[in-house]
């Protein structure tokens, strides 16, 4: 097959594209630059968007021996996924902006772009498995669990999946570090990347209140507890996530004495709910926009996986107008604006956005 | 897996073009030789001697005096010379000498000093407009010029663009700069050797070239500056090259620098003749395979190697990869050396939209290019446009 290995400079995607061409595939490297401004842009080896890492990408596929070209994508990237993210916090909700990018970019824009070119697919450092199975290709989880991105690549529909390929799912990372040591690749000792790309110091609240501007949804409110007394207030809901516990500054102690955490954020009047942790628990989810990476489901039990390094949660799910999960194990610090990722064993079924949660009677 | 042999087809003269075997030998010759030209002794004259005759040999063929020959490390030394150490020395002079007149389709080895200039020396520089075909609008030379002479320390403008190849009015910059006795840089490395290129009788005060667009070695280029222009040092140390330029001189690539100059220039005519049939061989063809695509640039005031297109609803990215997988090299001419390709400032100042500037591509042909390298893009360029377009995100 011919083709394009995406490579962002990190230690993952070159083995990745170097793994593709001993596979026999005539494969041509790229690195997106998704930032107009690529100082802006987190810098160093940590994200994935500095002159920096755009170098390393292309010393990599001159050691792998193949061609690489920088991709252009700053435009789409900032109204799919930048413009996206700053939407949806002003709108109150907490979004996923690497599911995004897959969703809307690498496995979109560039798989588009790529099989406009005559290319046959788009290979990445993903650690997740592709298996073809009865009904097509499959999703599964990695076989390396602390690094397995099953989750990010949740949004991938079946025509999107059929042409990527990830070949590093099937080996732990501490062989892929080694894998890239002997095979020259400079990038072997880089550090694994982290956080959101384009807040470049990992300051997301500063990042949006500098951003949103105006178009905070509030830039103060109240802090109140269930009964509805305010213990406090703050300096615009953005900077709160539910579940959060630290920095609350509440100034009226809980009458028991135990920690508070963010219950619930209301961004239109900017109050913020706190309370005990076992009022977080969530135990059903109503999901929207799902994306199935094989046929839609009407009913199944399985499990989701609610954040990146979220862990399982058995559950119900049923497929309406809505997809409702009903979650056998509570989760905590569940947020509207991110996403359910539905698992039946390590197969991804596919994933919805969560619009509300539903609370364990308190 | 290895892409079957192919024959590559160079068409990116412009960004760099092969050493003629001339320079290459006159420049090996060297290499075993030792002797720093700074030296008293006999090895130290040996070598003094290769660097005298090369510059003697630069001025014969460029018209201008040896002593006016400052060697440099290439082009962008040289352009960086002439502006800041122009426009130092001219306003130690007068410090009301604070304006810099120069164009927007520069190079950006004249852009950023004067962008450097600008921001750190409190320099005010204007850059004029050209027209649709990127020629410098004289007219507004002249009304920025007449609005405050006495406060120009001078004015910048390329002999010949490296984009689009469209020549620019040297003469007439020249004529009105010396009615008001302004000085005049032009950065002719795309010019020597494509079109007659003469210091003396063009008129202008410093010139820049460079050795490896010509048919010499990287790294190696000069200034010819006029001996009344002061000019500020950049580097200091040995008080080489009149003290404008200290370092210790690179003796083999002056050499090769040399015999590369004294062949371009002397074989300018026969070359011109030669690649700019092949280069309306290749407008030609181009325009016929793609009846949309545009010609950027003059039609009649322009490098005889340049051939410059916008291919409507292509990007020109996608374009130029797919000709690389072809064998076929060629230029978006676009600055991406900052990782993100940027629309060139070149055709934006030309008053082309962002989208006509990235679906642009140039093809530069040079002293090796053959019928069969033309022959091969007309053949390639059909196909891979519809491709591009097909893949346009």
């Amino acid at each position: 097959m011919r083709v394009i290995a995406a490579m962002s400079g990190g230690v993952d995607s070159a083995v990745a594209a170097a793994r593709a061409v001993e596979a026999g595939h005539d494969v041509t490297g790229i690195h997106l630059a998704l930032a107009r401004n690529p100082a802006s842009y987190r810098s160093g080896a940590r994200g994935c968007c500095t002159i920096e890492d755009a170098n390393d990408a292309r010393r990599a596929a001159d050691v792998i021996g193949i061609p690489f070209y920088v991709w252009d994508l700053s435009e789409r990237f900032h109204e799919d996924v930048v413009e996206d993210f700053m939407d949806e916090y002003a709108a109150g909700r907490t979004p996923n902006p690497c599911l995004r990018c897959n969703e809307r970019i690498k496995f979109a824009a560039v798989l588009d772009r790529a099989l406009g070119l005559g290319f046959d697919a788009v290979a990445t450092g993903h650690y997740a498995v592709l298996r073809t199975g009865a009904e097509g290709v499959e999703l599964h989880r990695s076989v390396d669990a602390a690094k397995d991105q099953s989750y990010v690549l949740g949004v991938l529909t079946q025509d999107q999946l059929r042409h990527s390929l990830f070949p590093l799912g099937d080996t732990p990372k501490p062989l892929v570090r080694a894998e890239a040591a002997r095979r020259g690749l400079l990038v072997a000792d880089k550090p694994d990347s982290h956080d959101i790309c384009f807040v470049a110091d990992g300051d997301n609240a500063g990042w949006l209140r500098e951003k949103l501007g105006n178009r905070l949804p509030n830039t103060g409110g109240a802090i109140v507890d269930e009964s509805g007394a305010v213990v406090g207030e703050h300096e615009g809901t953005v900077g709160f996530t539910i579940g959060q516990r630290r920095g609350l500054r509440l100034g009226v102690p809980a009458a028991d004495g135990r920690p508070r955490f963010v219950l619930d954020i209301e961004p239109v009047s900017g109050t913020v709910t706190v309370g005990p942790r076992e009022h977080l628990a969530v135990t059903g989810i109503s999901g929207i926009k799902p994306r199935w990476c094989g046929a839609a489901p009407t009913a199944l039990e399985g499990t989701v996986q609610l954040r990146a390094h979220g862990g399982e949660h058995r559950c119900r799910v049923t497929v309406g107008e809505t997809v409702e999960i009903e979650l056998l194990d509570p989760a905590y610090g569940i947020a509207p604006g991110q996403a359910a990722v539905i698992y039946d064993g390590t197969r991804v079924v596919g994933s919805a956005t969560i619009a509300s949660t539903r609370r364990a009677a308190a | 897996m290895s892409r079957p042999e192919q024959r590559t087809v160079y068409l990116d003269h412009a960004a760099t073009t092969p050493m003629v075997p001339a320079a290459v030998a006159a420049m090996t010759a060297q290499l075993g030789e030792v002797g720093n030209a700074s030296s008293l002794h006999a090895s130290g004259r040996r070598a003094r001697r290769v660097v005298e005759e090369s510059r003697e040999t630069i001025a014969s063929v460029l018209g201008c005096r040896p002593g006016e020959v400052v060697f440099t490390s290439g082009g962008t030394e040289a352009d960086n010379l002439a502006l800041k150490g122009v426009y130092w020395s001219r306003r130690a002079a007068d410090p009301g000498r604070v304006r810099v007149l120069s164009t927007g389709v520069e190079h950006h080895a004249v852009l950023d000093p004067l962008h450097w200039l600008a921001t750190t020396e409190g320099a005010g520089v204007e850059l004029l407009p050209v027209d649709r075909d990127g020629r410098l609008v004289v007219d507004a030379l002249r009304a920025a010029l007449e609005r405050d002479p006495s406060s120009v320390a001078l004015i910048s403008v390329m002999w010949a663009n490296n984009e689009v190849g469209t020549l620019q009015p040297i003469a007439e910059v020249v004529e009105l700069a010396g009615e008001y006795g302004v000085p005049v840089h032009t950065d002719a490395v795309q010019a020597v050797g494509a079109v007659p290129v003469d210091f003396a009788a063009a008129g202008v005060d410093a010139l820049t070239l460079t050795g490896h667009k010509v048919g010499g070695p990287y790294g190696v280029g000069a200034l010819l500056v006029r001996r009344e222009l002061g000019v500020t040092a950049l580097l200091h140390g040995g008080g080489q090259e009149r003290d404008i330029r200290s370092g210790t001189i690179d003796v083999p690539a002056i050499a090769g620098f040399a015999a590369a100059v004294e062949l371009a220039v002397k074989e300018q005519a026969t070359y011109a003749a030669r690649v700019g049939a092949l280069r309306d061989r290749l407008i030609r063809g181009v325009l016929a395979a793609v009846p949309d695509a545009e010609l950027t640039g003059s039609p009649d005031q322009r490098l005889p190697g340049n051939a410059h297109f916008s291919f409507p609803g292509c990007e020109g990215d996608s374009l130029l990869m797919l000709l690389d997988a072809r064998g076929i090299e060629c230029s978006t001419g676009s600055a991406c050396s900052a990782g993100v390709p940027q629309p060139s400032h070149v055709l934006l100042a030309m008053g082309r939209s962002e989208a006509e500037a990235r679906g642009s591509l140039r093809f530069s042909l040079g002293h090796t290019s053959t019928e069969a390298d033309v022959d091969a893009l007309i053949e390639a360029i059909g196909p891979c446009v519809e491709r591009a377009r097909a893949a346009r995100a």
